[in-house]
């Protein structure tokens, strides 16, 4: 009787331990084989689309869910990306030499400096990175470094994104003004409009996403990553245990940045296009709070967010355009209000309660109630 | 010469609107903790009380309207205060997202009422047109907004330092535990300041449909700068706000003169982030509870 | 006196005319402090004679108004917090702030870890090291090692404390009231730690509780409105009939006269760490 207790202990354990390796294992396959063998050519492209969505959910999960800033400028991050890859395959497709169309259009006559560098791809690849990750470490350093936080922290990135949108329209010339970059055949020798070269590019944003969900998970598994959350819960104390809190958040915060810059990046390709309506006040906070129905505290939360909601409001606004404003006004109070953890501390609550009924005592593995005050404080 | 001087009452007029904008935002936020990303919608509000008095009122609306938007958008404050916001003091961070919700709902129902495209209020004759002072033209309108932000601020200087209302506010602000125990009803005053911020918001919306259409997203132009006057004027502090309002305004408009409109927002963002580095808690600081 | 060792080194820490004013109240008045290399030394006063705020200058949280601080013959001054510690000075809060959704060992190997370049910090802890191992076992902790700090009760939140700091292992650590709001047990548990802890470490204690520090104390500094009254050992200091007057004799008649140093006192203690 008692190795049969022990025998059973040992199975919840591995079942507590393997948990989310398999469930990584499923959705990977669920992603790669399952989806693209199921879904139209069409549906897979908007999946794509949520998944380049799911990629800037994880940097908002590390900074705002485990960091606790909450960062309103994703857009900008997201849009530099977006206008690296942009700017590349326009001049890809333009040829050597040549202007991108739109500059023709505008009445542009020479490639502007800026521009001619981003012919080569290790060039605009690059870039895709150090943009976002550069703007978001100086800023980070200057706001952080004096001690600037909290809402004040919102509210700088709320502005950079408002002051970053009216730029990127007025320089016409340069950026396509509000019409963005648009019009994009080929995708490195990828042609987008064949269904299968679509599959692969498919394919490689659900790879994108699989490998940094597995930096990221490795961030916040480790010393810094618990560091991340002590700074969240008591920046003040961390200092008296020798670290500089500034270069902590700093840190979470460019990470977050370079993740919605490849994010960006990718989801040019996939959706064709990358303009200022994508990246200004309102898409930054419609990120956030993405990140918000699925739960702010763990990575995968912050990715199940992004897809959900953005499955959600596609299909929505399929059919009732002004009714989802109304749904998402009302969503957000609704989460923010009684679900603060999201679908997936739902989740997690529903479990509790089970366990509860059955008799048993909670897994070790919830995380503890103190989450929410934390946060909350 | 004459064309720098022209900017001015542009860049005066802004910062007027700016600042009653703001000087909600800095007193909920000071007092309460709660960033509404929905204040935005009272100043909106306003305009549209304005608009739909004309038929009634006439080219008088504007005038008649001031107190109506006043009233109008303080009611919404103190509603949203009482059925949401009130769960979520001194939860900065959940207030701004949870009220962008409400921000959204608010556009939504504009839009379903008045419809999605901008309607103009007309101004009383005699504010249209401007006077010319030595080759400077001073448009009437612009004025007015700016008499209006004078009126406004000097009742609120007189409302906190002479009325015993004020006074308790004020005491709210500094010490919440404190001024309770000293049996001061927090929420009552609570509900004061919200219901006086939000209606000052409408008076701004009043204001601005002298210079512009009024529109369902005309909050959405405005509260990311005046959360920046917040920002740089320093928690509830009144003459923090009163200054950087108007030197944001005036920054905008010279800005966008001398080089090009689109790089205003920039600079002002550039400019702000430079002052952070010197005053990090804004122009004047109000020792209070801790918010972060 | 007792900060000055027999040939004259330098102390380990030298405080020279030292004041704070906080809005023209002079929480400290030129005080003068120095603590030797392997001292156990015990500062004690009425509330608001600036014990605490003397522990907060020292270590960075509040600028001083006037005067220095040396540390290992360099100076503190204009050194921001996590420097300080860097430079070997640790310390603890009169209310515990331990990280509640971290584990108890988490929190210890956090404090363990601050010299760690970013590249290490990135990696995964691997298993539980000697060191943080050693500290968990000194404090008590070793059974609690793998629940959450939140679930912790007030006295071994203290302990927790006084474990992060021996884990950063400083130079010179500053206990800020350790038995503060703790039962007679925690209370005698704490002293025998503490007395342990000051063997081999140079350790300055802020202590409120009289029996207490009688109990372990061997050299006092009593401060009172921001200044120096006395130093010595515990029976001399008791003996000063000045330490009697302002402290020990007239307790009841200086809790009326104290409200605002004390609510100075208090001020700091929440604006110190929320």
């Amino acid at each position: 009787m008692r190795r049969l207790r022990e025998a059973a202990d040992a199975v919840a354990s591995a079942a507590v331990r393997w948990r989310g390796p398999v469930v990584f294992v499923a959705v990977a396959l669920l992603l790669l084989v399952a989806a693209p063998a199921a879904l139209s050519p069409f549906r897979l492209e908007l999946l794509a689309k949520y998944l380049c969505f799911a990629i800037a959910a994880l940097g908002i999960g590390l900074a705002w869910g485990k960091g606790g800033m909450l960062t309103l400028g994703q857009g900008v991050f997201f849009g530099l990306g977006g206008y690296a890859m942009a700017m590349h395959l326009k001049l890809a497709e333009a040829g050597p030499g040549q202007l991108p169309d739109f500059m023709v259009w505008s009445g542009v006559e020479t490639l502007p400096a800026v521009w001619e560098p981003f012919r080569q791809p290790w060039f605009a690849l690059l870039m895709v990175v150090v943009l976002p990750g550069v703007t978001a470490f100086l800023l980070g350093l200057l706001v952080f470094g004096r001690r600037v936080r909290g809402a004040y922290f919102a509210i700088l990135t709320q502005a950079l994104a408002a002051a970053f949108v009216i730029w990127l329209v007025g320089q016409q010339g340069l950026t396509g003004g509000t019409n963005g970059l648009t019009n994009f055949t080929s995708f490195f020798g990828l042609d987008l409009a064949d269904e299968n070269d679509q599959r692969v590019l498919y394919s490689v944003v659900a790879v994108v996403l699989g490998l940094l969900y597995l930096a990221f998970r490795q961030v916040v598994a480790s010393r810094f990553g618990r560091l991340l959350v002590a700074v969240r819960d008591g920046e003040d104390r961390v200092r008296f245990l020798g670290y500089d809190p500034a270069l902590v958040k700093t840190v979470a915060f460019t990470l977050s940045a370079i993740s919605a810059g490849i994010a960006g990046a990718l989801f040019v390709p996939v959706v064709g296009i990358i303009s200022p309506a994508l990246l200004g006040v309102v898409p930054s906070l419609e990120f956030v709070f993405a990140v918000a129905v699925g739960g702010r505290y763990t990575l995968a939360g912050a990715v199940l967010g992004a897809v959900l909601l953005n499955y959600g409001k596609t299909t929505f606004s399929e059919h009732y355009a002004n009714g989802w404003l109304y749904l998402q006004g009302t969503l957000f109070i609704a989460v923010m209000a009684y679900a603060p953890k999201g679908v997936i501390g739902v989740a997690g609550q529903v479990r509790d309660f089970v366990a509860a009924r059955r008799g048993r005592a909670a897994p070790a593995v919830v995380p503890p109630a103190r989450v929410e005050e934390g946060a909350a404080a | 010469m004459n064309a720098f001087l022209n900017q001015l009452p542009i860049g005066l007029s802004i910062g007027a609107v700016l600042l009653l904008v703001a000087l909600g935002l800095t007193f909920t936020f000071g007092q309460m903790g709660v960033v509404n990303m929905a204040h935005g919608e009272f100043l909106m509000a306003g305009a549209y009380t304005a608009y739909m008095l004309q038929s009634w009122a006439g080219r008088q609306a504007v005038l008649v309207a001031l107190p109506v938007a006043f009233f109008v958008a303080g009611l919404m404050g103190l509603v949203l205060e009482r059925t949401l916001i009130r769960r979520f003091y001194g939860r900065p961070l959940d207030t701004l997202l949870l009220t962008w919700g409400v921000s959204l709902i608010l556009q939504q129902v504009a839009r379903d009422l008045f419809g999605a495209p901008n309607v103009q209020v007309k101004a009383p004759t005699w504010l249209v047109g401007g006077a010319e002072w030595s080759g400077i033209r001073m448009p009437y309108a612009r004025m007015f907004i700016l008499a209006l932000a004078v009126v406004c601020v000097v009742a609120i200087w007189f409302y906190l330092a002479r009325t015993k209302q004020g006074r308790r506010m004020q005491a709210v602000m500094q010490n919440r535990e404190l001024a309770a125990c000293s049996g001061i009803a927090t929420s009552r005053v609570d509900q004061r300041t919200f219901f006086i911020g939000s209606g000052l918001a409408g008076v701004a919306g009043v204001g601005l449909t002298l210079i512009g259409p009024v529109g369902p997203a005309l909050g959405t132009y405005y509260i990311v700068d005046a959360f920046l006057v917040v920002v740089a004027g320093g928690l509830g502090q009144l003459r923090g706000a009163v200054l950087a309002a108007f030197v944001l305004g005036l920054l905008n408009s010279y800005v966008e003169y001398w080089s090009d409109a689109s790089l205003a927002k920039v600079v002002v963002f550039a400019v702000i982030i430079g002052f952070l580095q010197i005053r990090p808690q804004g122009l004047f600081v109000l020792r209070s509870r801790k918010l972060t | 006196m007792t900060g000055v060792v027999p040939g004259g080194r330098e102390p380990l820490l030298r405080v020279t005319g030292l004041s704070v004013v906080f809005d023209g109240f002079r929480a400290i008045d030129g005080v003068d402090l120095t603590v030797a290399e392997g001292e156990l030394r015990f500062l004690i006063g009425p509330n608001g004679a600036g014990k605490t705020t003397l522990i907060d200058v020292v270590t960075g949280l509040t600028r001083p108004t006037e005067g220095t601080v040396h540390f290992a013959g360099r100076t503190l001054n204009g050194l921001r917090e996590h420097q300080v510690v860097r430079r070997g000075v640790g310390r603890t809060f009169q209310t515990a702030v331990v990280f509640e959704e971290l584990t108890v060992e988490e929190n210890v190997d956090l404090a363990a870890s601050f010299r760690m370049r970013l590249p290490a910090l990135l990696r995964r802890r691997k298993g539980r090291s000697d060191e943080v191992a050693a500290v968990l076992d000194r404090a008590g902790l070793l059974a609690l090692a793998e629940r959450p700090a939140g679930v912790l009760s007030h006295g071994q939140r203290q302990w927790l404390e006084i474990a992060m700091l021996l884990a950063q292992r400083p130079r010179l650590l500053l206990l800020d009231e350790p038995v503060a709001g703790m039962s007679r047990d925690e209370r005698e548990r704490t002293g025998e730690l503490l007395v342990e802890i000051a063997r081999e470490h140079t350790v300055v204690v802020v202590e409120h509780d009289m029996e207490f520090v009688r109990t372990y104390a061997s050299a006092v500094t009593v401060l009172h409105e921001g200044r120096v009254l006395t130093e010595g050992d515990m029976a001399s200091v008791q003996a000063d009939p000045r330490v009697q007057e302002v402290y020990l004799g007239r307790s009841r008649d200086t809790r009326a006269a104290e409200p605002v140093g004390a609510d100075a006192d208090a001020g700091r203690e929440r604006e110190g760490v929320a």
